[in-house]
């Protein structure tokens, strides 16, 4: 039988992982407020971050910190050109179109990766090794504590961003009308290629934190589409919702693969269903209507 | 003659296959409040969006105190000092009244100043002071019209550009508003382009006026006398002359058509 310790040693690695996709979703849901472009390339992202930490931490000779931000910074940079020299041309067509074109950038990012790590499965050492001793035949990896406390820093950082500073604002309000953000002198083009990399940005740095767990091979951008169910389920459009369902999912997980094994890896995806039966907006929606 | 502030030479502007503007010319003089005048469908809107780049013209020319300024982005355009307040509001609705007034100010960097015109704005609209931290969404049609009006002039533009800002109000609170931009106008010496369909007030407020149906510019002239003309008395202020019942009177029309 289920013991406390292990309830609680399932919920902390259900945690850990939610927290995971909760960073990668927050990307999906920032690209998607400023552009209405659902980027199914985001996965990709954490997979790149994660591949560039490696990278930096190898030319450092092994120096994870530095690798951390340099690596981050990176994909960033990949993310702010994206938009700024492909997604920009090709907002206003079709959103087939623009969907194709994001599933198209993540096949190409996952050759690209291949092509230049190699196709086997690597391993970025971080300082996360090691196990925290809560109670007596308790104890919890230092790596999903990692996970835990970055999560909680980002969002921090992130909520102080987007209501405190007048850049943070500024995009608010381009994401809720974009004209109007125009007509108030805003550079709203180069505000939405900035969305992109700080998406870009916090889907790598899921990638690096999580690399001690799912190790780096090119396939572990997938991970995003967990994140995107997650996103859905807490009503797409909306941080705390996005936040919120990735939490559920990750907290689900464990336990539904304990208890019912065969459906291991597919339960993000009932849970999703079944939200979206009962609350078709998902958790928190965000909606207004336009007063006249 | 001085160079106008704003000109509009010959604009043509296309809503896809259809020519929505056709061939239209506008001036704007420093220190003026002009209407622009027309039913829906005119093209008075499309008028403001190509001035200030939210749309292409494929012909003519928008110049800003001389200086070529068409076909070019609109925030490029607002930092230029042209504040447009789009038809409908078109608030923040997520972020409070400070926030909104706070992005009219996005481009500029004196801060002293800022501060002093956000006390401006709320001593223009009192109402907006005690609101400041409302999300502009929970705000009265009313109240976001003059967070939009608000919102522009926080930009300390040269040129305020105001879309249809009687749309949907209260008589009562039409006569607010107007007189609050008579005052911008008199007191801050904003010149003020203004488009309405509410004729009777607009001509009321406005120096001079111009006319546009179907796409084109049909009359212009001085308030006063586009107050006295008949065709406008008719089709823009409802005002029928007595005696003339049973004649139908677009035969005794003469200015347009």
């Amino acid at each position: 039988m289920l013991q406390v310790n292990d309830i609680i040693h399932l919920a902390v690695t259900g945690l850990a992982q939610g927290c995971a996709y909760g960073l990668i979703a927050l990307g999906f849901v920032l690209i998607y407020k400023a552009t209405e472009v659902v980027n199914f390339a985001h996965g990709e992202f954490m997979m790149l971050g994660a591949f560039a930490v490696l990278a930096w931490s190898e030319f450092l000779g092994g120096s994870f910190w530095p690798a951390f931000v340099l690596g981050c910074l990176s994909i960033g940079v990949v993310g702010y050109l994206i938009d700024a020299q492909i997604m920009r041309r090709i907002i206003g067509q079709s959103s087939a179109s623009i969907f194709i074109m994001t599933v198209a950038f993540g096949f190409i990012f996952r050759s690209l990766a291949g092509m230049i790590w190699g196709w086997k499965t690597l391993f970025l050492s971080t300082p996360f090794g090691g196990k925290i001793e809560i109670a007596d035949g308790l104890s919890i990896g230092v790596d999903r504590v990692a996970i835990i406390v970055a999560t909680v820093l980002l969002c921090g950082v992130l909520y102080l961003f987007f209501s405190r500073t007048r850049y943070g604002i500024a995009m608010q309000a381009a994401s809720q009308n974009q004209l109007a953000a125009y007509y108030m002198g805003i550079p709203v083009k180069r505000l939405v290629s900035i969305t992109w990399a700080i998406g870009a940005m916090i889907a790598a740095a899921a990638g690096a934190l999580l690399a001690p767990i799912t190790m780096v091979d090119t396939t572990i951008g997938f991970l995003g589409i967990k994140a995107l169910a997650g996103a859905i389920v807490g009503g797409f459009g909306s941080i705390p919702g996005a936040l919120l369902g990735c939490l559920l999912i990750g907290i689900v997980e464990p336990f539904a693969d304990y208890f019912v094994p065969e459906i291991k890896g597919v339960s993000a995806y009932i849970v999703m269903l079944v939200v979206l039966f009962i609350r078709p907006q998902g958790l928190i929606s965000q909606t207004f209507e336009k007063k006249v | 003659m001085t160079t106008p502030l704003l000109e509009l030479r010959n604009i043509e502007t296309f809503y896809g296959p259809i020519m929505a503007i056709r061939g239209v010319s506008l001036q704007v003089f420093e220190g003026e409040i002009v209407c622009v005048l027309g039913a829906n469908g005119a093209g008075k809107t499309t008028l403001l969006k190509t001035a200030t780049g939210a749309l292409n013209s494929s012909k003519g020319q928008v110049l800003l105190q001389g200086k070529e300024i068409q076909n070019r982005d609109p925030d490029w355009v607002a930092r230029q000092g042209i504040a447009h307040v789009p038809e409908g509001r078109e608030v923040f609705p997520l972020l409070t009244v400070e926030e909104n007034l706070m992005m009219g100010a996005y481009s500029r960097r004196d801060k002293e100043a800022v501060r002093a015109d956000f006390d401006a704005v709320y001593s223009y609209f009192p109402p907006l002071r005690d609101l400041r931290g409302r999300l502009a969404a929970y705000l009265s049609g009313g109240q976001q019209q003059m967070l939009a009006i608000g919102r522009g002039y926080m930009s300390k533009p040269r040129l305020l550009l105001l879309d249809e800002p009687s749309l949907g109000l209260s008589p009562t609170l039409v006569q607010d508003i107007f007189h609050i931009i008579t005052r911008l106008n008199k007191e801050e010496g904003l010149t003020i382009l203004l488009v309405e369909q509410n004729a009777n007030v607009a001509l009321q407020v406005s120096q001079r006026g111009y006319v546009m149906e179907v796409g084109g510019m049909v009359m212009d002239g001085a308030s006063d006398d586009l107050l006295k003309s008949d065709d406008i008395k008719e089709f823009y202020l409802g005002k029928k002359e007595a005696g003339i019942r049973g004649k139908r009177r677009w035969k005794k029309r003469k200015t347009w058509r």
